[in-house]
Protein backbone atom coordinates (compact mmCIF):
# COMPACT_ATOMS: atom_id res chain seq x y z
CA UNK A 1 0.00 0.00 0.00
CA UNK A 2 1.19 3.03 -0.92
CA UNK A 3 1.34 5.98 1.97
CA UNK A 4 2.16 9.75 1.50
CA UNK A 5 2.93 12.06 4.04
CA UNK A 6 2.62 15.64 3.64
CA UNK A 7 5.17 17.41 6.30
CA UNK A 8 4.75 21.06 6.20
CA UNK A 9 5.81 23.94 8.87
CA UNK A 10 3.18 24.83 11.38
CA UNK A 11 1.46 28.02 11.21
CA UNK A 12 3.17 31.28 12.91
CA UNK A 13 6.97 29.49 12.32
CA UNK A 14 8.78 31.88 10.01
CA UNK A 15 9.69 29.93 6.23
CA UNK A 16 12.82 31.46 4.83
CA UNK A 17 12.52 29.27 2.10
CA UNK A 18 9.26 29.90 1.47
CA UNK A 19 9.64 33.70 1.51
CA UNK A 20 12.34 33.56 -0.89
CA UNK A 21 10.11 31.97 -3.45
CA UNK A 22 7.61 34.30 -2.58
CA UNK A 23 9.65 37.14 -4.02
CA UNK A 24 11.24 35.51 -6.78
CA UNK A 25 7.48 34.43 -8.04
CA UNK A 26 6.22 38.52 -7.74
CA UNK A 27 10.25 39.36 -9.25
CA UNK A 28 9.25 36.81 -12.16
CA UNK A 29 5.53 39.09 -12.30
CA UNK A 30 3.15 36.40 -10.81
CA UNK A 31 0.50 38.69 -9.41
CA UNK A 32 -1.94 37.43 -6.37
CA UNK A 33 0.48 35.33 -4.28
CA UNK A 34 -0.48 35.97 -0.56
CA UNK A 35 1.63 33.42 0.72
CA UNK A 36 4.31 30.73 0.03
CA UNK A 37 5.08 28.07 2.09
CA UNK A 38 7.71 25.00 1.54
CA UNK A 39 7.28 21.51 3.05
CA UNK A 40 8.01 17.89 2.26
CA UNK A 41 6.49 14.88 0.88
CA UNK A 42 7.71 11.24 1.92
CA UNK A 43 6.20 8.34 0.00
CA UNK A 44 6.24 4.70 1.67
CA UNK A 45 5.60 1.98 0.64
CA UNK A 46 4.16 -0.34 3.38
CA UNK A 47 2.08 -3.77 3.99
CA UNK A 48 -1.27 -3.23 4.05
CA UNK A 49 -1.93 -4.30 7.42
CA UNK A 50 -0.03 -1.45 8.82
CA UNK A 51 -2.10 0.80 11.14
CA UNK A 52 -2.56 4.33 11.38
CA UNK A 53 -0.87 4.44 14.88
CA UNK A 54 2.35 2.96 13.67
CA UNK A 55 2.25 5.27 10.29
CA UNK A 56 1.66 7.99 13.40
CA UNK A 57 4.63 7.02 15.55
CA UNK A 58 6.83 6.99 12.26
CA UNK A 59 5.91 10.85 11.66
CA UNK A 60 6.46 11.63 15.63
CA UNK A 61 9.48 9.43 16.04
CA UNK A 62 11.37 10.40 12.68
CA UNK A 63 9.80 11.61 9.58
CA UNK A 64 8.27 15.33 11.07
CA UNK A 65 10.25 17.35 13.84
CA UNK A 66 6.81 18.19 15.64
CA UNK A 67 8.47 21.29 17.24
CA UNK A 68 8.10 22.89 13.90
CA UNK A 69 6.35 20.84 11.64
CA UNK A 70 3.25 19.30 11.76
CA UNK A 71 2.26 15.97 9.47
CA UNK A 72 -0.49 14.86 7.35
CA UNK A 73 -0.63 11.16 6.61
CA UNK A 74 -2.60 9.75 3.02
CA UNK A 75 -3.02 6.32 2.08
CA UNK A 76 -3.45 6.31 -1.69
CA UNK A 77 -4.64 2.43 -1.29
CA UNK B 1 42.86 13.06 38.16
CA UNK B 2 41.30 10.49 36.00
CA UNK B 3 39.06 12.60 33.27
CA UNK B 4 37.44 10.05 31.24
CA UNK B 5 35.61 11.68 28.24
CA UNK B 6 34.15 10.48 25.14
CA UNK B 7 33.44 11.85 21.43
CA UNK B 8 30.58 10.18 19.42
CA UNK B 9 31.65 10.25 15.51
CA UNK B 10 28.28 10.10 13.27
CA UNK B 11 29.05 8.82 9.61
CA UNK B 12 29.62 12.67 8.46
CA UNK B 13 30.67 13.93 11.17
CA UNK B 14 33.79 16.57 10.53
CA UNK B 15 34.87 18.40 13.86
CA UNK B 16 35.20 14.83 15.81
CA UNK B 17 39.08 15.37 16.32
CA UNK B 18 38.78 18.96 16.44
CA UNK B 19 36.75 17.84 19.85
CA UNK B 20 38.94 15.45 20.98
CA UNK B 21 41.57 17.72 20.26
CA UNK B 22 40.51 20.54 22.40
CA UNK B 23 39.22 17.91 25.40
CA UNK B 24 42.59 16.85 25.47
CA UNK B 25 44.56 20.01 25.39
CA UNK B 26 42.52 20.89 28.64
CA UNK B 27 42.27 17.42 30.70
CA UNK B 28 45.94 16.46 29.63
CA UNK B 29 44.19 12.71 28.57
CA UNK B 30 43.23 11.69 25.59
CA UNK B 31 39.45 11.51 24.92
CA UNK B 32 37.99 8.21 23.87
CA UNK B 33 36.83 7.82 20.33
CA UNK B 34 33.04 6.26 19.81
CA UNK B 35 31.13 5.57 16.46
CA UNK B 36 27.56 6.13 15.89
CA UNK B 37 26.74 2.08 16.01
CA UNK B 38 28.42 1.08 19.19
CA UNK B 39 25.11 0.55 21.51
CA UNK B 40 27.38 0.91 23.89
CA UNK B 41 30.06 4.04 25.62
CA UNK B 42 32.51 3.17 27.44
CA UNK B 43 32.14 3.11 31.05
CA UNK B 44 32.46 5.43 33.96
CA UNK B 45 32.50 8.58 31.48
CA UNK B 46 32.84 12.29 32.93
CA UNK B 47 31.90 14.06 29.38
CA UNK B 48 30.36 13.26 26.28
CA UNK B 49 30.80 15.40 22.69
CA UNK B 50 28.53 15.25 20.24
CA UNK B 51 30.84 16.81 17.08
CA UNK B 52 29.84 19.28 14.83
CA UNK B 53 29.72 18.21 10.59
CA UNK B 54 26.87 16.53 8.36
CA UNK B 55 25.91 13.47 9.99
CA UNK B 56 24.30 11.49 7.54
CA UNK B 57 24.21 14.14 4.61
CA UNK B 58 21.63 15.79 6.73
CA UNK B 59 19.20 13.86 5.44
CA UNK B 60 15.80 14.60 6.22
CA UNK B 61 16.50 17.56 8.89
CA UNK B 62 19.86 18.02 10.35
CA UNK B 63 20.62 15.42 13.37
CA UNK B 64 17.56 13.70 12.64
CA UNK B 65 19.18 10.18 11.60
CA UNK B 66 21.77 10.61 14.06
CA UNK B 67 19.32 11.33 17.11
CA UNK B 68 18.12 7.84 16.13
CA UNK B 69 21.63 6.19 16.17
CA UNK B 70 21.76 3.19 18.21
CA UNK B 71 24.69 5.37 20.67
CA UNK B 72 22.06 8.02 21.40
CA UNK B 73 20.01 6.01 23.73
CA UNK B 74 23.34 5.32 25.74
CA UNK B 75 23.79 9.22 25.59
CA UNK B 76 20.27 9.71 26.60
CA UNK B 77 20.72 7.16 29.67
CA UNK B 78 24.10 9.21 30.47
CA UNK B 79 22.67 12.49 30.36
CA UNK B 80 19.73 11.58 32.87
CA UNK B 81 22.36 10.73 35.40
CA UNK B 82 24.10 13.50 35.29
CA UNK B 83 27.09 13.39 32.80
CA UNK B 84 28.17 16.32 31.61
CA UNK B 85 27.08 16.80 27.41
CA UNK B 86 28.24 19.34 25.17
CA UNK B 87 26.85 19.07 21.80
CA UNK B 88 28.56 21.80 18.99
CA UNK B 89 26.61 23.06 15.65
CA UNK B 90 25.61 19.75 14.63
CA UNK B 91 25.76 18.03 17.70
CA UNK B 92 23.45 20.89 18.96
CA UNK B 93 21.39 19.49 16.46
CA UNK B 94 21.34 16.20 17.03
CA UNK B 95 20.63 16.80 21.46
CA UNK B 96 17.85 18.97 19.76
CA UNK B 97 15.97 16.35 17.79
CA UNK B 98 16.84 13.95 20.29
CA UNK B 99 14.61 15.48 22.85
CA UNK B 100 17.57 16.38 25.32
CA UNK B 101 16.97 20.04 24.67
CA UNK B 102 14.08 21.79 23.86
CA UNK B 103 13.33 23.59 20.66
CA UNK B 104 14.55 22.77 16.88
CA UNK B 105 17.49 24.46 14.49
CA UNK B 106 16.04 25.74 11.50
CA UNK B 107 17.74 26.86 7.80
CA UNK B 108 19.71 30.75 8.82
CA UNK B 109 17.14 33.32 8.24
CA UNK B 110 19.27 34.45 5.83
CA UNK B 111 19.23 31.52 3.57
CA UNK B 112 22.97 30.94 3.37
CA UNK B 113 25.88 29.16 5.35
CA UNK B 114 27.87 31.90 7.72
CA UNK B 115 31.00 31.12 8.38
CA UNK B 116 32.97 33.60 10.38
CA UNK B 117 33.84 34.72 13.73
CA UNK B 118 30.99 35.33 16.07
CA UNK B 119 30.96 37.80 18.92
CA UNK B 120 28.88 36.15 22.02
CA UNK B 121 27.49 37.21 25.13
CA UNK B 122 27.71 34.63 28.12
CA UNK B 123 24.74 34.66 29.91
CA UNK B 124 24.83 31.93 32.12
CA UNK B 125 27.81 31.18 34.50
CA UNK B 126 26.92 28.52 36.72
CA UNK B 127 27.25 24.80 34.68
CA UNK B 128 29.91 23.15 34.55
CA UNK B 129 30.47 24.17 31.00
CA UNK B 130 30.10 27.90 31.53
CA UNK B 131 31.65 28.82 34.86
CA UNK B 132 35.18 29.44 34.14
CA UNK B 133 33.63 32.73 32.59
CA UNK B 134 32.58 36.40 33.42
CA UNK B 135 28.97 37.18 33.87
CA UNK B 136 27.82 39.38 30.60
CA UNK B 137 31.28 38.50 29.11
CA UNK B 138 31.89 39.00 25.09
CA UNK B 139 33.87 35.96 23.98
CA UNK B 140 34.91 35.40 20.58
CA UNK B 141 34.33 31.53 18.89
CA UNK B 142 33.98 30.63 15.22
CA UNK B 143 30.96 29.72 13.54
CA UNK B 144 29.67 27.56 10.96
CA UNK B 145 26.64 26.20 9.86
CA UNK B 146 23.46 26.41 7.57
CA UNK B 147 20.80 25.03 9.96
CA UNK B 148 21.62 27.08 13.21
CA UNK B 149 18.31 29.25 13.44
CA UNK B 150 17.32 28.25 17.00
CA UNK B 151 13.47 27.88 16.98
CA UNK B 152 10.98 27.37 20.12
CA UNK B 153 7.71 28.50 21.25
CA UNK B 154 7.11 31.98 23.29
CA UNK B 155 6.58 29.68 25.97
CA UNK B 156 9.79 27.61 25.91
CA UNK B 157 11.70 30.73 25.48
CA UNK B 158 10.22 32.54 28.21
CA UNK B 159 11.13 29.26 30.15
CA UNK B 160 14.57 29.30 29.48
CA UNK B 161 15.63 32.57 29.99
CA UNK B 162 13.31 32.35 33.38
CA UNK B 163 15.50 29.59 35.21
CA UNK B 164 18.76 30.92 33.51
CA UNK B 165 19.07 28.09 31.14
CA UNK B 166 20.25 30.60 28.21
CA UNK B 167 24.74 29.76 27.85
CA UNK B 168 25.21 31.91 24.83
CA UNK B 169 23.78 34.65 22.94
CA UNK B 170 25.12 36.00 19.45
CA UNK B 171 26.06 40.15 20.00
CA UNK B 172 24.60 40.37 15.93
CA UNK B 173 21.90 37.86 15.28
CA UNK B 174 23.03 36.27 12.06
CA UNK B 175 20.93 33.70 11.76
CA UNK B 176 17.50 34.49 12.94
CA UNK B 177 17.62 32.99 16.58
CA UNK B 178 14.84 33.16 18.62
CA UNK B 179 16.52 36.06 20.93
CA UNK B 180 19.58 35.54 19.79
CA UNK B 181 20.33 31.95 21.45
CA UNK B 182 23.44 30.69 20.35
CA UNK B 183 23.33 28.00 23.31
CA UNK B 184 21.14 26.68 25.51
CA UNK B 185 21.19 23.96 28.82
CA UNK B 186 19.05 21.11 30.07
CA UNK B 187 17.22 21.54 33.19
CA UNK B 188 19.87 20.03 34.92
CA UNK B 189 22.34 22.01 33.43
CA UNK B 190 24.86 19.10 32.65
CA UNK B 191 23.70 19.54 28.58
CA UNK B 192 24.33 22.38 26.58
CA UNK B 193 24.02 22.62 22.79
CA UNK B 194 25.58 25.32 20.86
CA UNK B 195 26.01 26.24 17.63
CA UNK B 196 29.35 27.93 17.44
CA UNK B 197 32.20 25.56 17.82
CA UNK B 198 34.57 25.96 20.58
CA UNK B 199 36.90 23.76 19.67
CA UNK B 200 37.67 25.96 17.34
CA UNK B 201 39.61 28.64 19.85
CA UNK B 202 41.49 26.65 21.58
CA UNK B 203 44.98 27.63 20.25
CA UNK B 204 46.62 31.31 19.87
CA UNK B 205 47.32 29.76 16.16
CA UNK B 206 42.99 29.60 16.13
CA UNK B 207 42.82 33.10 16.53
CA UNK B 208 41.67 33.07 20.03
CA UNK B 209 41.56 30.70 22.98
CA UNK B 210 38.06 31.99 24.61
CA UNK B 211 36.78 28.00 23.66
CA UNK B 212 39.28 26.47 25.65
CA UNK B 213 37.80 28.06 28.87
CA UNK B 214 34.75 25.96 28.53
CA UNK B 215 36.47 22.81 28.17
CA UNK B 216 38.66 23.78 31.33
CA UNK B 217 35.68 24.93 33.18
CA UNK B 218 34.45 21.27 32.82
CA UNK B 219 37.60 19.59 33.38
CA UNK B 220 37.82 22.14 36.79
CA UNK B 221 34.08 21.07 38.01
CA UNK B 222 35.01 17.57 37.96
CA UNK B 223 38.26 17.91 39.77
CA UNK B 224 36.06 19.71 42.35
CA UNK B 225 32.80 17.50 42.84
Amino acid sequence: MKVRILVSLKPGVLDPQGRAVHHALEGMGFEGVDDVRIGRTVELDVADSTSDEALEKMCEQLLANTVIENYRIERLG
Amino acid sequence: MSWRAAVVTFPGSNCDRDMAVALERASGTPALRVWHGDSDLPERLDFIALPGGFSYGDYLRSGAMAANSPIMRAVKREAERGVPVLGVCNGFQVIAEAGLLPGALMRNAGQTFICRTADLTVDNTESVFTRGYEQGASIRIPVAHHDGNYFADADTLDRLEGEGRVAFRYGENYNGSQRAIAGILNESGNVLGMMPHPERAVDPAHGGTDGLVLFESAVKALAEA
